[in-house]
């Protein structure tokens, strides 16, 4: 009976939408709510989750951009309030910190990528497996040594020690392991033969590389790129130990800031959420495509 | 450029960071660090050679990723597993040399004897000052220093001799040597007899005598005034009395401590000490559950979602993945905060419509399951994505071909999906699971951000929450307690190391089979 079949699937199609509707909610809620908080008035939510009318008010992105705005305070009388808190300057931290790392990481794990997916030598495979084992030690476990280190370095290298970005930065570059082999993965899908024909023509090592293995693994850098970008920028652990003052923080260090229990300022976090999360997503959906086979080789988001 | 012209640039790049590298290393040398200035040096040694002879040209690649990988992998991890054999906690900062030291520069008021002083600002940028003393009587002989600076104050004792002459600006008003007080409290100031003298009120020096007297042969000090003997004692990583004394028992500790090896003191204290035992097996049973719950129910949703997206008939799967995909995208730090602020007791959303829905307001931070459960329910929004987007993948990878078979049969979704779907995507699945429960096992950003390891347990000898998991657990015995056990930190860290590193070394033979 064909007519029953295909009202089934109907059903079933429409039960599927249904189900899945349902989960996006879920998921997308979270974020509805936020953005509707930071246009909220005022840091305690209470009344009404949609900011409307009465309720509408562009004090917390004022305060996040660091415009000055006017509020009238309990006595009634107004008052002008400027942000001392730098969320712009965290963000260009962030950035700094991120991209940075990212492009050394990159300079880093390429070079050793290439060693070891074109070049045959001693301990080759063991110290390829090391890496990766020896790499699951957690940063935060490493805090300790991490902090004594870079005290070390400071008194001697005062840009590269403690409550620095470069310092910070530096600690970063222990973690290539995933990025070496993510690298290496795709050095070995390409053909040796076309280096090895260059290098007939006269290349040396190092002109191969650069010149004809590097403009063909261009996309592999840039996942490498974006996902060590994305890692680094939302670091937490290393960066709340490492960087001490207000001004030298990172957006992961100082949006929890406004969520401590004595100074709660809901409002705030939900505008400086929205600002930071914004371009971290969208960069991330726009690359989605090519991320997502590295994600799948190369294991967990860290 | 010619192979010449570029062969000397590298030459000069080269010598210009070995030499860069030299002068690092002497700095370190002369600053006192002849270890560190010693391992700088063979680096460097290690570098030239990997850089100028020819047979070495391999390691050129590989050098700068294996030297950053060293410092800021290998050694953290070595030294970790360093201190969690010592007693290195915030009651044993120092190290015996500087615990002697300290005793060293223990002083006693050897006399009521008084010696007036003047102080003089002689000028300059800081300021320097000349200190006039007078010794005791009527027929007092005068003693001058030359001109010092108090910041920072001077190290060591200040000769004053009586050849040098007082300046010839006035004294400074009580209320300026008031006001410099706290800088002149730690500057001493030793006489032609070597009296040791140093401020002991508003207008006087007091002398001053060494208040331990060391014995170099046993590192051992003795009290001038009681005779009291103190011994270091290398397993307890304190000065102890050596014998009854009218300072304590025999083996009572004294002064601050000192780092010293303890073995494995810091591993067997979990199976000894109840105060740590209890909240240990605790936080390592919730440690197993969430890592284990947080991939099972992620994975629960994910495959689900996947299997779902798959079907071909399903009209707008395109933007059903897209946003599906968002809690991932998002950076994590973000999102948990965002969760922090919807769940809280007080001002949360969440609470907030559950109040106007049942007329409940759980304490979702107060109450131990409920803060698990919270813990739970925020993972797998989290990581549902991760394992939709590697389950699409895998499944896409199975062949139509196996259904036809038994859509013949005329069996159901099910039975399809666990008897033939699953059976096939369950071995290159599997690695990714192990990946992700290590993952979560040490998720620390998770758990700090979002409870803290709140609410704590009672009765528990360092800080240890409820939620708290190894890391996070490790984390505050370190930064966040006052103890700051560094130590027991580092053997728990240690343990954490073992297992993760056994799951990935595993992971790494189970994928190449």
């Amino acid at each position: 009976m064909p007519l029953r079949a295909s009202t089934l699937r109907r059903v079933k199609l429409a039960v599927a939408h249904l189900f899945l509707a349902g989960f996006l909610v879920l998921t997308l809620t979270p974020f509805l709510m936020i953005i509707a908080i930071s246009f909220r008035k005022g840091d305690l939510a209470l009344g009404a989750l949609i900011p409307a009318g009465e309720n509408f008010s562009l004090e917390h992105w004022k305060y996040v951009l660091g415009i000055p705005y006017e509020v009238v305070d309990a006595s009634g009388q107004p008052r002008v309030i400027q942000a001392g808190t730098p969320v712009l300057l965290w963000f260009w931290n962030s950035l700094k910190v991120a991209v940075s790392a990212s492009a050394l990481i990159i300079l880093l794990s390429g070079t050793a990528a290439y060693a070891f997916a074109r070049m045959r030598f001693a301990l080759r495979g063991v110290l390829l497996k090391s890496l990766l084992v020896l790499q699951v030690f957690p940063m935060v476990l490493a805090l300790v040594a991490l902090y004594a280190l870079l005290q070390l370095i400071g008194e001697f290298l005062p840009w590269f020690g403690l409550n620095t970005h470069p310092g910070l930065v530096l600690t970063y570059l222990g973690g290539i392991a995933v990025y070496i082999w993510m690298i290496k993965g795709y050095f070995d899908t390409i053909p040796v033969s076309i280096e090895e024909s260059a290098k007939i023509d006269g290349a040396t090592h190092f002109q191969a590389f650069v010149r004809i293995l590097l403009p063909m693994s261009a996309p592999i850098f840039a996942v490498v790129f974006i996902l060590s970008f994305i890692s680094h920028i939302s670091e937490y652990p290393v960066a709340s130990v490492v960087l001490q003052t207000e001004r030298k923080w990172t957006l992961a260090v100082g949006a929890q800031s406004f969520l401590y229990e004595q100074n709660y300022l809901w409002g705030k976090f939900a505008a400086t959420a929205v600002l930071s999360g914004l371009p971290i997503t969208l960069l991330f959906l726009a690359c989605q495509r090519y991320l997502v086979s590295g994600l799948t080789s190369g294991g967990v988001k860290e | 450029m010619s192979p010449a012209v570029v062969r000397v640039f590298y030459h000069t790049v080269v010598a210009g960071l070995i030499a860069a590298a030299l002068l690092l290393s002497a700095r370190l040398y002369l600053g006192g660090e002849t270890l560190v200035g010693a391992g700088v040096l063979l680096v460097t040694a290690l570098a030239a050679v990997t850089y100028l002879w020819a047979r070495a040209y391999t390691w050129r690649y590989l050098f700068p990723g294996l030297l950053g990988f060293a410092i800021f992998v290998l050694f953290p991890l070595g030294y970790t597993v360093y201190v969690s054999f010592t007693n290195y906690s915030s009651a044993h900062l120092l190290r015996l040399p500087q615990v002697v030291k300290y005793f060293q520069d223990e002083t006693y008021l050897a006399s009521d004897a008084k010696y007036p002083f003047a102080l003089h600002r002689v000028g300059g940028e800081p300021a320097t000052y000349v200190l006039v003393l007078s010794t005791p009587g009527d027929e007092g002989a005068r003693y001058a220093t030359r001109p010092f600076g108090l910041e920072p104050a001077p190290a060591a004792p200040v000769p004053a001799t009586a050849e040098n002459t007082a300046p010839d600006s006035p004294a400074l008003p009580l209320r300026d040597v008031i006001a410099l007080r706290a800088k002149l409290q730690p500057v001493s100031v030793v006489l032609p007899d070597k009296t040791v003298l140093t401020n002991t009120g508003l207008r006087e020096f007091g002398p001053r005598l060494p208040l331990w007297k060391h014995n170099p042969e046993d590192d051992s000090f003795t009290h001038v005034q009681n005779n009291s003997r103190i011994t270091p004692d290398a397993g307890l990583g304190r000065f102890v009395l050596a014998a009854d004394s009218v300072m304590g028992k025999a083996g009572e500790p004294v002064g601050p401590g000192f780092r010293a090896r303890v073995g494995l003191a810091n591993y067997t204290k979990v199976l000894t000490d109840k105060g740590i035992q209890g909240p240990f097996i605790r936080i390592f049973f919730w440690t197993v559950v969430f890592a284990f719950g947080s991939v099972a129910l992620s994975l629960a949703v994910g495959m689900t979602l996947a299997v779902l997206l798959e079907w071909k008939e399903l009209q707008g799967r395109k933007i059903y993945r897209t946003l599906l995909v968002l809690p991932y995208a998002v950076p994590a730090f973000i999102s948990i905060l965002i969760f922090k602020g919807l769940f809280n007791q007080n001002f949360g959303e969440i609470n907030q419509i559950l109040d106007a829905l049942f007329g409940a307001k759980p304490e979702w931070f107060a109450d131990p399951l409920l803060a698990k459960v919270m813990i739970l329910i925020v993972n797998t929004w989290l990581g549902f994505p991760y394992m939709m987007i590697v389950c699409t993948g895998i499944l896409q990878s199975v062949p139509d071909t196996i259904y036809e078979a038994s859509a013949i049969d005329g069996s159901n979704a099910f039975h399809d999906f666990f008897k033939l779907t699953l059976p096939l995507i369950w071995k290159p699945l599997f690695p990714l699971l192990v990946a992700s429960f290590a993952f979560n096992f040490n998720n620390f950003l998770l758990i700090y951000l979002l409870t803290g390891g709140g609410p704590d347990m009672v009765g528990a000898a360092t800080v240890a929450g409820q939620t708290d998991i190894l890391v996070s657990y490790t984390f505050r015995i370190a930064f966040r307690d006052t103890a700051q056990n560094f130590g027991y930190a580092s053997a728990i860290a240690t343990v954490i190391f073992l297992i993760v590193a056994s799951l990935a070394w595993w992971n790494l033979k189970h994928q190449k089979n």
